[in-house]
């Protein structure tokens, strides 16, 4: 349990200390929401489909947690190059514990990122439909964070150097952005693009965050709630897999 | 005495490569023992497979009476280890990376923070450990893996080329308190590097391993007796030859490389 507490503490406090890495990463999201959202804002309206702002905000948030949180697993791989990995691994604690502790800090991180663009958004114009359900919004958030940590740690486990790291972020984690309906509706899709949308676990994020702050839905809050729990689970347990079989 | 180190027969091969070709040795217990050889024998290899981090192919390893591959807890507990690239956390300062380090050893709070003090006193750095680690020299930040290593106090420390690049000063310190460790808290040593005169002046024992095979043990002074040797650099030279070994940067260098150039860009 203590080696999971100090972990977990040692990626907050090198997230605090490195304003650089907190002000860089908000960069990304916030020009997604300033030329989409306000860009797009008087034809979405004409379209009939409402205040876009208030639309593509959820996406905006999902996309800085995924970002982040997706780095933040990653992140073994720069501990495994500048060495530190290989302290915690030669320590009596068992893989489980580490990989726990890290992969919970990491998704705290990745939250905190999110509320700052959450912040943010509020400030762009976004409005809350129900302030109520925002408790809901931030179990969903959290759970974004855990999935996409989880994808990280197994991608940082397997991987030996950065090289890679390009083709992560080209080939997964932007189409995963991209075919989540984060800044467009499912609704009205080619059929393609419906299917990859439902195979996508961050359409589930997507939809459970925009139906808590926004009120609209392609699924329903349960289903997003289910699959997005199960999915956590599931990629943690082979995030952990992986680390597990880390050899020096 | 017991033995602290018992290794027979162990073999480690990466694919058709024969990183460590079935070798056996022991080291009992309050000794110092040189592991000596050139780039590429198979040094930091068999240290890897002596702290778990690593599962040989074949062959068995005692270490304080527990097998690394299936007791893995009980010999983590056993032995501190300084490895041959830095091991600490920059972002964090020296006392934070004391502290980790206690925690995930399970050393009780009360007992850390004496022994976390003795220690940084112990290797000089008393002064400094409120700083960041990134800010401390090579030789410091050596110092403190060493005073890391101790924290939890290991029956074995495991020392892969502590010195490497470090000045005379800091090099006679270091092996300063590891003499006088090794005397009065009776822990054993097992230790590896280039400096021969290092190895002459302070192993009580060495095994010399090139390609893989140990090709000769003894005292320093059995080793010189046996080649005809002035110095131990010299019995090192007769016993494994002039050739020069290559060994290849691993994507763990380049990586270092890259992080050299973007921090210190970062800085200038």
């Amino acid at each position: 349990m203590n080696a999971i507490y100090i972990l977990c503490l040692r990626q907050l406090k090198r997230y605090i200390r490195s304003p650089a890495r907190i002000i860089g990463s908000l960069g990304q999201p916030i020009l997604f929401l300033i030329a989409l959202g306000f860009g797009f804002k008087a034809m979405f309206a004409k379209a009939g489909g409402g205040d876009y702002i208030n639309f593509l905000s959820p996406g905006i948030i999902s996309m800085a947690i995924l970002f982040n949180a997706v780095f933040s697993g990653i992140e073994i791989i720069w501990d495994r190059q500048f060495g530190f990995l290989k302290e915690t691994l030669v320590a009596p604690v068992s893989r489980l514990e580490i990989v726990l502790g890290r992969t919970l800090g990491g998704a705290i991180v990745a939250m905190a990122q999110g509320t700052v663009v959450f912040v943010i958004c509020v400030i762009a114009g976004f409005r809350i439909a129900n302030p109520r359900l925002v408790p809901v919004a931030i179990v969903f958030m959290f759970l974004i964070a855990l999935l996409f940590t989880s994808i990280g740690t197994v991608f940082g486990s397997v991987l030996q150097d950065m090289q890679g790291f390009p083709l992560i972020i080209n080939f997964l984690v932007m189409p995963l952005f991209f075919f989540s309906g984060a800044i467009f509706s499912a609704s009205g899709l080619p059929k393609a693009l419906q299917f990859a949308l439902r195979l996508n676990p961050l359409s589930y994020g997507v939809d459970g965050l925009r139906g808590s702050l926004s009120n609209v839905f392609v699924f329903n809050m349960a289903t997003d709630f289910v699959v997005l729990t199960i999915l956590t689970a599931i990629l943690l347990g082979v995030g952990s897999y992986f680390f597990s079989k880390i050899q020096l | 005495m017991g033995e602290m180190i018992v290794v027979q027969d162990l073999v480690k091969n990466y694919g058709d490569f024969c990183a460590v070709n079935h070798i056996a040795f022991t080291v009992p217990e309050g000794k110092i023992f040189g592991f000596l050889g050139p780039n590429g024998a198979g040094k930091t290899t068999t240290i890897k497979m002596l702290t778990t981090v690593l599962d040989p192919t074949s062959g068995s390893i005692r270490v304080n009476g527990h097998d690394p591959t299936r007791e893995q807890r009980a010999v983590r507990r056993s032995f501190g280890i300084v490895f041959q690239d830095p091991s600490l956390d920059d972002e964090l300062t020296a006392q934070e990376n004391m502290d980790l380090h206690g925690i995930l050893y399970g050393v009780p709070r009360a007992e850390r923070l004496k022994r976390i003090d003795m220690l940084v006193d112990f290797v000089g750095l008393a002064d400094r450990k409120n700083d960041f680690v990134k800010q401390y020299s090579g030789g410091m930040k050596r110092r403190l893996e060493v005073a890391r290593a101790l924290l939890h106090k290991p029956r074995i420390l495991f020392l892969d080329e502590p010195t490497i690049g470090l000045d005379p000063q800091t090099r006679n310190h270091i092996w300063g308190y590891i003499q006088q460790l090794s005397k009065e808290e009776n822990v054993t040593v097992f230790f590896t590097t280039h400096y021969m005169e290092e190895a002459d002046r302070v192993a009580d024992d060495v095994a010399v391993i090139d390609h893989g095979k140990i090709v000769a043990e003894g005292t320093p002074a059995e080793l010189k007796a046996k080649t005809n040797a002035a110095t131990l650099e010299d019995a090192f030279i007769a016993l494994t030859g002039h050739a020069i070994r290559e060994e290849e940067a691993t994507s763990a260098d380049r990586m270092r490389m890259m992080g050299k150039v973007w921090r210190g860009a970062g800085r200038r």
